[in-house]
């Protein structure tokens, strides 16, 4: 439940409340005047809905709010509610994500800006409530911009900018905004909640101009286009993702201005990187027990850093390469697998790899997979890729072969 | 915020009274390519132009997706957009839900705009009947869906549907020499399982478009009326049914006047059965089934024991169901074992 705590901290013209990362993500669609919502039952994403249908049912929001009979329709009617001009959101978590797949695939070609919410899940079988990447990331190739928070507060603020990406004509792309499950869906913390004021001033309507599925716009959207030009409109997408990168700058440096708070890389956290000889990657919630690994650490004198990204799509590759050249070494933990994929990685350290390539300096880089289905990361598991990190640098080269952290041989 | 004008009301289409009647625009123009004698091209063309110009079309992936809506050449006047094989419902409820929510919230121009979702059997019998059943349950959102029903996935080169008649050749289907009949289920009664299970669903219809006018009335009342709605048309398919394709039309009577595919509608509760169906309900005997089944390839390898079989299964919805040719289920008589 959301609690509003005494004002005392709060940034101008903001509140604070105790909220969890889903309750974040609803009160930013509240205030982003959201239009259709679809909702349908899996943990842990669905307590969004849970805080959405509250908001509703309180008149905080007035909004279509439909229960759909399956993901499938979930994603479906968002879809075309987004055609029609409305302001749309969604979201689901592990095979929920995927039961929705054919519609993931079609509603970047569309042009839908729709912006959901993935509350990461491990995929069946076996079950597990816990929390792995690989749901959000079967998207990675299909024109879906992808980010991952770690905090309620960046949820929330993530989710305003996430409208102000998507629905900007430049880039007019869908957006899944990851939330690990239950270490941040279910997590409350202190967060300042904008008012309407100023998220009015930040966030634009959302105007589709003339994609506009109306009467007095009479298109025919998405024929059969074959050969003759899907090549072409492929080709219209890369450029859209392109666009997106600078869009996305401007959206952040305009939040900085609106709000007087916000992150100054939108694109990746930088923790203790300054002077840190061995630079440690990892998306999500796992930064709490790698930003406390790396205190331990700088306490026993290793220079040690963290660099947390947040947008996988478009991904940041010269900023990125630029920021990991200074390190000796760099250690990406992935909380996902990519069976089969090139040393049998994880998707995050063969992207780094495949980004690094052309760099002038290509400091060893050690794959690790750690805290699959939810399994606690430890300060153990941080400390020992870390140590590894040492090791490789002093060789100067590293061994490409995956290392699985805290798993039972 | 609230735009106090808006009443979620439909246009009041009324009923064209005679063919002479109808209107002369037409929404579903040149620039599809179609097969000769393709009766789903004229159930789209009749649709819209019972619907008129302020409406949204959305059609789900099949024959009237691929063949309609070749790039740069759409044959659609009014707004159209493809929609996934199994999503013509939740193409309604949505597109449905978006121009509720911003003519409730002011943000769009408040009006009456129809919204039609059409499928194919293989889309709205099979793949997309969950949606299509979750859409019927929300009576707050005005949509009508369109069931063109040729018999098969004749797009793809007529496979088989839920909806093929028992033992009809498809090359999913195909008679050989040691098996005779590979499809052996009996057809999926979509338009009555549809009308019996969502008791708040205001209008469910069959049509065909042999009976033009008459098909075109029920769009009509089906945009009129409010609230989910479906309509389930029986379109003669020449390809998939491999007959000369000037037959379409006497097809599509044959198949109501040997009461193989029943017209009728489900009016807030009320069943009418019309024009042919209802002859044969008030006593005009069928005309066998075999004056049907045996004009058209797909059946050319029945032997006279398939066309006892299928005789008798139509000759059980008429002489035994509760309400004939829509609801099934008959009552234990006295003495029956």
């Amino acid at each position: 439940m959301a609690v509003e705590t005494k004002p005392a901290g709060a940034v101008a013209d903001h509140k604070e409340m105790l909220i969890s990362g889903s309750e974040a993500c609803a009160e930013a669609l509240t205030l982003a005047d959201l239009d259709v919502v679809t909702a349908y039952p899996i943990r842990p994403y669905d307590t969004v809905m849970q805080a959405i249908a509250k908001k509703i049912a309180n008149g905080h929001l007035e909004a279509e709010y439909i229960v759909a009979e399956g993901e499938h329709s979930q994603f479906e009617i968002v879809k075309h509610a987004s055609t029609v001009g409305a302001r749309v959101f969604c979201g689901s978590s592990g095979v929920g994500w995927m039961y929705a797949m054919e519609c993931l695939t079609v509603t970047p070609p569309l042009r839908v800006p729709m912006v959901c919410m993935v509350g990461n899940r491990a995929l069946d079988d076996p079950g597990a409530f816990g929390v792995e990447h690989n749901d959000a990331l079967v998207v990675r190739d299909l024109g879906w911009l992808l980010i991952w928070v770690d905090t309620a507060q960046e949820m929330l603020d993530t989710t305003l900018l996430a409208y102000r990406i998507a629905e900007d004509r430049r880039v007019f792309l869908p957006i899944a905004i990851s939330a690990d499950g239950a270490f941040l869906t279910h997590s409350q913390t202190i967060c300042q909640v904008p008012s309407r004021a100023l998220v009015d001033k930040f966030l634009p309507r959302y105007d589709r101009g003339d994609l506009l599925l109306h009467p007095d716009n009479p298109i025919t959207v998405a024929p059969q286009a074959n050969e003759d030009w899907v090549i072409e409109i492929r080709r219209q997408n890369d450029e859209a993702m392109k666009r997106a990168t600078a869009v996305i700058d401007e959206a952040y440096a305009d939040f900085r201005k609106v709000m007087g708070r916000g992150p100054e890389n939108p694109w990746f956290e930088e923790y203790m990187t300054e002077d840190a000889e061995i630079i440690l990657i990892g998306m999500g919630t796992i930064s709490l027990p790698m930003k406390v690994g790396i205190r331990n650490m700088r306490a026993q004198g290793k220079k040690v850093g963290l660099i947390r990204p947040r947008w996988f799509r478009p991904f940041p590759t010269e900023r990125l390469v630029k920021a990991l050249s200074k390190a000796s070494a760099i250690g990406v933990i992935d909380r996902d697998y990519s069976f089969g994929s090139p040393f049998n990685s994880g998707v995050v350290a063969n992207e780094i790899r495949a980004a690094m390539y052309n760099a002038d300096k290509r400091p060893p880089l050690l794959s690790f997979i750690c805290g699959l289905g939810g399994r606690e990361v430890t300060l153990e598991d941080v400390a020992k890729a870390a140590d590894m990190c040492y090791a490789a640098a002093k060789a100067g080269k590293s061994d490409p072969k995956t290392h699985w952290l805290g798993v039972r041989e | 915020m609230a735009d106090t004008a808006f009443t979620n009301a439909t246009q009041i289409l009324e009923p064209f009274k005679g063919v002479k009647k109808v209107t002369i625009e037409e929404y579903f123009t040149s620039g599809h390519r179609t097969c000769q004698g393709c009766e789903s091209a004229l159930v789209m063309k009749l649709m819209v132009k019972a619907a008129g110009p302020r409406t949204i079309v959305l059609g789900s992936t099949g024959c009237m997706y691929v063949a309609n809506t070749t790039y740069y050449t759409t044959p659609w006047v009014v707004p159209w957009m493809h929609t996934q094989l199994g999503s013509s419902g939740s193409a309604a409820l949505g597109t449905a839900a978006g121009l509720k929510a911003l003519m409730k919230k002011g943000k769009m121009k408040s009006e009456p705009i129809n919204v039609i979702a059409f499928c194919g059997d293989g889309g709205g019998a099979d793949m997309g009947l969950g949606a299509i059943s979750a859409t019927l349950t929300h009576k707050e959102y005005n949509s009508l869906i369109l069931l063109y029903d040729n018999e098969s996935y004749a797009n793809t080169d007529i496979q088989l549907s839920g909806s093929t008649p028992y033992g009809a050749n498809t090359t999913f289907s195909p008679p050989g020499s040691v098996k005779r009949l590979i499809h052996t289920r009996w057809k999926k009664n979509t338009a009555g399982m549809l009308a019996a299970g969502h008791t708040e669903c205001r209008y469910v219809a069959t049509v065909c478009a042999s009976y033009a006018v008459e098909m075109m009335n029920k769009v009509r009342k089906a945009l009129t009326i409010g609230g989910p709605t479906f309509i389930h048309s029986l379109d003669p398919c020449p390809k998939g049914w491999d007959y000369d394709p000037m037959l379409s039309h006497e097809l599509g009577e044959l198949a109501v006047e040997t009461g193989i595919f029943p017209l009728y509608e489900v009016e807030n509760g009320v069943v009418r059965h019309y024009g042919k169906t209802k002859a044969i309900v008030e006593g005009r005997p069928r005309k066998p089934v075999r004056e049907y089944l045996l004009k058209q390839g797909r059946f050319a390898h029945f032997t006279e024991e398939d066309l006892g079989y299928f005789q008798s299964k139509v000759d059980e919805m008429w002489d035994k169901w509760e309400i004939p040719g829509v609801i099934p289920f008959w009552k234990e008589r006295p003495g029956a074992k």
